[in-house]
């Protein structure tokens, strides 16, 4: 076993060596603009873009010409939201997103909100999911988007996105969804679920980084964007930019092999994740799953150990690369968003470690990092002034704190 | 984010960890922090009533590294040191002493304040005859 063992999938994954080597000869032997139109060069691009574009539309059920290649899924997200607020301004100027979204999402609506949009933020329930009658309450004759993503980025938690999608459908409004860390993990079906626009990223599926696509319906309804990027009018217009060419196809490939390998992968993944989870619980007290387990991706684990720091923690398991929600690892010095949004209070958040498992952990190093961080947790609440009150029979609720 | 040696050191290998005895009149006892915002000290020390001198101190913080490591090294530093001359610790010795960088400076006020915390409990417990204890800093 090799050490650092990385367990931070849901930040970035390595990339898999067969996307490595699809790659390889459109930098170098293959190298053409996939606009030249008028030699081989070009074709071949061209042909490989489309080849990846076909990869990619088969893994969330859609049709290659619905896919936009971009340069990542904060692109995407900017180009989808802004672009439908932007096209759609006559019709209205409401957009419906949630608090546990990604920044990319947040930030975008904050800024529209800036230029005349009104946002409504809804709040997530304890097991970090959205009311679904709020949303329905929540949707005025001026809604014009609902952006609500699939699955959470910090807990891994999935949204109730076929309701979303027949909700977002009955009423006449655009459905958006950041899939980017469900897209390959789980089944995506674009038609099942009613969904009108999808942003994915290669590099959390094995692929590049640098290379991200946007789901944008053509049929029932046809979605329009106004381009975010003035220039050649590649992508049917939407997102001008000479194609990153061993990207897309790089992204291609990665988008093959998760079709092809999810099922196995999967199941697998998931037993690697529950034998964590599984020991973690039994073996500690006090330790609480931040976010719903059974509406959740089978690659994560968000766990908050109480009566013990995060990045204390972190410090201790330095040979095992994962994050955590505590405010001393953010720059901003504030504990996670996500799970402040959850209720579960700020101490929790301070104590939370996210797991994220993906294609190359093994067994082994599940057992490895479990019995790591089950001796620092035990260590660091022999530490913890908290911990030894708690035993003593103290409600910490009750005390007086200096705040500092 | 890189740690400095010292602080690796002290997190590795934290000095007087524990607990003394509360009700102990010569003991004095710190909590400074909140759960909330991610990092609580407990700072205690022990008094020899016929030297003046802190004979023992512990600690136990919830906390980062850093926090851990500020009051570690703040126990090693008041043993040995009489009551006046613990207070004259300033956070900035601790901040230069384990090279914390400018995120890290509030974990060295903490512990600042765990020790003013722990001496002000000492002296409330003294004869009326001793100085008022300082007000506890928030």
């Amino acid at each position: 076993m090799k050490l650092p063992i990385y367990m931070d999938y849901h930040a970035t994954t390595p990339m898999d060596p067969r996307v490595f080597e699809a790659m390889a000869p459109y930098f170098t032997e293959w190298f053409g603009n996939a606009a030249s139109r008028n030699h081989a060069f070009g074709w071949k691009a061209e042909e490989a873009v489309e080849t990846a574009r076909k990869q990619i539309a088969g893994l969330i059920g859609a049709n290659p010409k619905e896919i936009i290649f971009t340069s990542g899924a904060t692109e995407s997200n900017n180009l989808a939201i802004k672009g439908v607020a932007e096209m759609y301004a006559e019709k209205g100027n409401h957009i419906i997103t949630a608090a546990t979204e990604h920044k990319a999402v947040l930030d975008t609506c904050k800024r529209l909100e800036k230029h005349g949009c009104r946002v409504t933020y809804l709040p997530v329930k304890a097991d970090g999911l959205i009311d679904l009658d709020m949303l329905r309450e929540a949707i005025t004759d001026k809604t014009i988007l609902i952006s609500i993503m699939y699955a959470n980025n910090e807990i891994g938690v999935l949204q109730p996105i076929a309701e979303i999608g027949r909700i977002a459908r009955e009423r006449g409004v655009l459905f958006h969804t950041d899939a980017v860390q469900a897209a390959g993990k789980v089944p995506l079906d674009v038609n099942r679920d009613n969904i009108d626009l999808a942003s994915v990223t290669a590099h959390k599926m094995y692929g590049p980084k640098g290379v991200g696509a946007l789901y944008v319906r053509r049929k029932n309804p046809r979605v329009q964007l106004t381009a975010q990027m003035d220039g050649g009018g590649h992508e049917r217009g939407m997102r001008s930019g000479t194609l990153n060419v061993p990207g897309i196809v790089g992204f291609g490939a990665a988008a093959a092999i998760c079709q092809r390998e999810m099922p196995e992968e999967s199941a697998r993944i998931r037993r690697l994740r529950d034998k964590l989870k599984d020991r973690l619980l039994s073996e500690l007290d006090e330790v609480y799953i931040n976010g719903s387990l059974e509406h959740r991706l089978p690659n994560n684990l968000n766990i908050s150990f109480a009566y013990v720091e995060g990045e204390s923690l972190l410090m201790g398991i330095n040979d095992v690369a994962v994050s955590s929600g505590s405010a001393c690892t953010s720059a901003t010095l504030e504990p996670s968003y996500v799970l402040k949004a959850l209720g579960a209070g700020d101490d929790l958040a301070h104590s939370s470690i996210r797991f994220g498992l993906g294609r190359f952990n093994t067994e082994e190093e599940v057992d490895y990092v479990a019995e790591k961080v089950i001796s620092v947790v035990r260590k660091l609440r022999e530490l913890s002034p908290l911990y030894e009150m708690v035993k003593e029979g103290v409600d910490l609720a009750k005390v007086q704190w200096s705040a500092h | 984010m890189a740690y400095s040696d010292k602080v690796l050191d002290h997190y590795n290998n934290p000095r007087n960890v524990g607990s003394l005895d509360k009700s102990d009149p010569n003991v004095g006892t710190g909590m400074v922090g909140a759960p909330e915002c991610g990092d609580v000290m407990k700072l205690q020390l022990k008094v020899n009533p016929a030297t003046g001198i802190i004979e023992d101190a512990k600690f136990k913080t919830f906390g980062c590294g850093s926090a851990i490591a500020s009051s570690s090294l703040a126990t090693e530093w008041i043993k040995g040191r009489t009551v006046d001359e613990a207070l004259q610790i300033k956070n900035t010795d601790i901040v230069n002493e384990l090279s914390l960088p400018p995120v890290k400076i509030h974990c060295s006020v903490l512990a600042e304040d765990a020790i003013k915390a722990a001496i002000a409990d000492y002296k409330k417990k003294q004869p009326a005859a001793e100085p008022q204890p300082v007000a506890q800093e928030a």
